[in-house]
């Protein structure tokens, strides 16, 4: 289809009627115009900073399609650039990770520091070969460093960046969605932060668009049928289906909220997790299966309701937060950046997350866990794959195009999510969080200037919230 | 012994080792699940690493993943292998779900060390490598090759591998799963 030179495209995303055109997962043209006004001016996460540990680390990864380098220098700070030399275009860095003080051009030896800069002090490493000889020292070597990321943040240890000089701090970005991101990357505990990657990431290519990664797990309950098979293998850490159940089923017990879809409609994040509440529930049994897991999740439970008291607190099953970052923050915990690889191939990088100070035993028992469970040997995950895929390959051609995926389930059944400013919410299983993803993804494809994309300058959560049919249906019980 | 007789040992045994791995490659081509785990032993370690681009020399232990310590794309025994199983089994696994084609072609058989151990449970450490394709619905190909290090335990009824390290000649996967057996 033809991009008209305004943006304005309201076919491709119609929110409020719950449809959306089979062009976005497989058209080129709208591909290569969300590199640009997605991937171009979105918070995007490149690592994490247990990643990069000492001094002159380094680890290379994506933002959108494109590779960037994440370094730390001698003072300890974190930097994010591309990953291409300014003189001719060559990578700097074709290795996965490392430890170098320099990144040296295989092509003509432009060298540059790990702060990004070309110039350098006299005999030091960084610089141009020949300098005074052939660029007669009159080379503005301040100019041509590696181009760094326009904002970065590290947040609670992930690292975040945009290319965007305009985008919203970090935080505005969030929104409420700040309290479910914490919920995945605080030590089990309660602590702020204290988690960590497990060494490794896994990468691999998948024949689907990135979206349909970023849409299921922005809270997909209903794709029971894919997993059912995992689920008669039991591959769970107590030896039934593949997760723990998070609810006490005992008499009497004290509960947590029920889990909800909970989405940000002004910012595009969503998950499937419960609404904030100020008590802990009673500890549920983990891990059975393995008494010193088990062991070490009571004694953590005891310690989280400590370390918590009476404040604020939610669980994060699984979620997105827009456009390309997603989590599974609960069993099996990892963070999952949806790479685009072309309008329909993907490549998916995963993070696994432990509690950095949990024994070897634990870490080495989730660890298995967590490969069982996930990515492309993971008993589960495989089949997710094989969807997303056949998905996509299914939607390219001429007859399906004219006809557009269905997004009604829960439409209009969205109700203010209490205690949160900025969220609505519904029973478990809708796809309100795809229509709020799908809804700001057309934002960011149409808006051209950059400032109304702040969530603060749309009327999302008001449009859906005066789209309710009323009366208002309370969520119903139930666990996953 | 002879120097004749030992060669004529060593050839028996080399000619043993081959025909065990053609036969497990049999029954996984022909997707007798459960034949090929009865060639496990019931400690078997299966571990395929991650394969990372790292500097040639300084960096080099950093190449490949660690066993039993970091993310890899299988660490686990024969539970978790017998549950893979299960899983083809059910039939409403989807990503296997019309079965993929799967061929394993194995090669370059070298038995590194001598056997050790007991009569009843002699030893062996051996390499090969292997080209596995398999191709699945239409046009779905893949191709992978590397290297397995085994070490073989022989029991009374004949060979089981004891552990397995399947280095794969790729670090981004590229395949969308690995639904099948190396």
């Amino acid at each position: 289809m033809t991009i008209s030179a305004n943006g304005n495209t309201p076919r491709w995303v119609d929110s409020a009627r719950g449809i959306i055109e089979r062009d976005i997962f497989v058209s080129d043209e709208i591909y290569q115009r969300e590199l640009k006004q997605v991937f171009g001016r979105a918070w995007l996460m490149v690592g994490h900073q247990s990643q990069i540990p000492n001094p002159y680390d380094f680890f290379v990864s994506r933002m959108g399609a494109e590779s960037v380098i994440m370094t730390r220098d001698k003072t300890g700070q974190i930097h994010v650039f591309l990953n291409t030399c300014r003189h001719r275009g060559m990578k700097v860095c074709r290795y996965d990770q490392g430890n170098s003080r320099v990144f040296t051009c295989p092509y003509h030896a432009w060298s540059y520091s790990v702060d990004g800069n070309l110039s350098s002090a006299p005999g030091g490493l960084a610089g141009v070969p020949q300098y005074k000889a052939i660029y007669h020292d009159e080379l503005d070597k301040s100019q041509w460093g590696l181009i760094p990321v326009a904002k970065l943040v590290n947040y609670k240890g992930s690292i975040w960046a945009t290319w965007d000089a305009k985008a919203p701090e970090f935080e505005d970005y969030l929104g409420g969605m700040k309290l479910y991101l914490d919920a995945v990357l605080d030590h089990r505990d309660g602590r702020p932060g204290g988690s960590e990657i497990i060494g490794g990431i896994q990468k691999w290519k998948v024949p689907s668009n990135w979206k349909f990664g970023a849409e299921n797990f922005i809270g997909d309950l209903y794709h029971i049928t894919s997993h059912r098979s995992v689920d008669m293998v039991s591959i769970g850490p107590s030896g039934a289906g593949r997760r723990d159940a998070p609810i006490v089923k005992r008499e009497g017990a004290k509960r947590p909220p029920p889990f909800a879809s909970i989405g940000f409609p002004n910012h595009g994040h969503g998950l499937i997790g419960n609404l904030p509440h100020y008590e802990e529930a009673d500890y549920v049994p983990q891990f059975t299966l393995t008494p010193e897991v088990e062991e070490y999740y009571k004694h953590i439970y005891h310690a989280r309701v400590a370390n918590l008291g009476n404040q604020k607190r939610v669980l994060a099953a699984v979620g997105t937060i827009f456009p390309n970052l997603s989590f599974h923050g609960m069993q099996p915990r990892a963070l999952f950046t949806w790479h685009p690889n072309g309008p329909r191939e993907m490549e998916i990088w995963k993070w696994y997350l432990v509690d950095a100070d949990a024994p070897a035993t634990v870490k080495d028992v989730l660890r298995r866990y967590y490969l069982r469970y996930a990515g492309p040997a993971g008993l589960t995950e495989q089949d997710d794959m094989e969807n997303w895929n056949y998905a996509t390959s299914a939607s390219a051609g001429m007859e399906a195009g004219r006809y557009p995926y269905n997004y009604q389930m829960g439409l209009g059944y969205e109700q203010q999510a209490p205690d949160l400013t900025d969220a609505v919410f519904t029973t478990a299983v809708t796809e309100q969080n795809q229509r709020i993803f799908y809804q700001r993804w057309a934002q960011y494809m149409t808006a051209n200037d950059g400032d109304a994309l702040h969530p603060d300058g749309n009327s999302n959560f008001a449009d859906i919230l005066a789209r309710r049919r009323p009366p208002p249906s309370p969520p119903a019980m139930g666990d996953r | 012994m002879s120097a004749r007789e030992s060669a004529i040992d060593a050839l028996l045994l080399q000619r043993e080792i081959e025909a065990f791995y053609y036969f497990e490659a049999e029954i996984l081509d022909e997707r007798r699940f459960d034949e090929w785990l009865d060639l496990l032993t019931d400690d078997i370690v299966y571990f395929m690493p991650l394969r990372r681009n790292v500097k040639y020399g300084a960096q080099a232990e950093m190449e490949n993943s660690i066993e039993g310590v970091d993310a890899a794309w299988f660490d686990e025994g024969k539970h978790t292998l017998s549950q893979r199983v299960a899983q083809i089994k059910t039939g409403i696994h989807w990503a296997e779900e019309p079965l993929s084609r799967v061929r394993h072609l194995v090669t370059n058989v070298q038995i590194t060390t001598a056997p050790s151990g007991t009569s009843g449970a002699r030893e062996l450490a051996v390499k090969s490598r292997f080209l596995v394709y398999r191709n699945r619905i239409d046009d779905e190909t893949d191709i992978f090759v590397g290297q397995r290090t085994d070490r073989l335990r022989q029991d009374g009824t004949g060979w089981k591998v004891a552990h397995r390290v399947i280095l794969l000649d790729q670090s981004t996967l590229l395949a969308k799963n690995l639904t099948f057996f190396f």
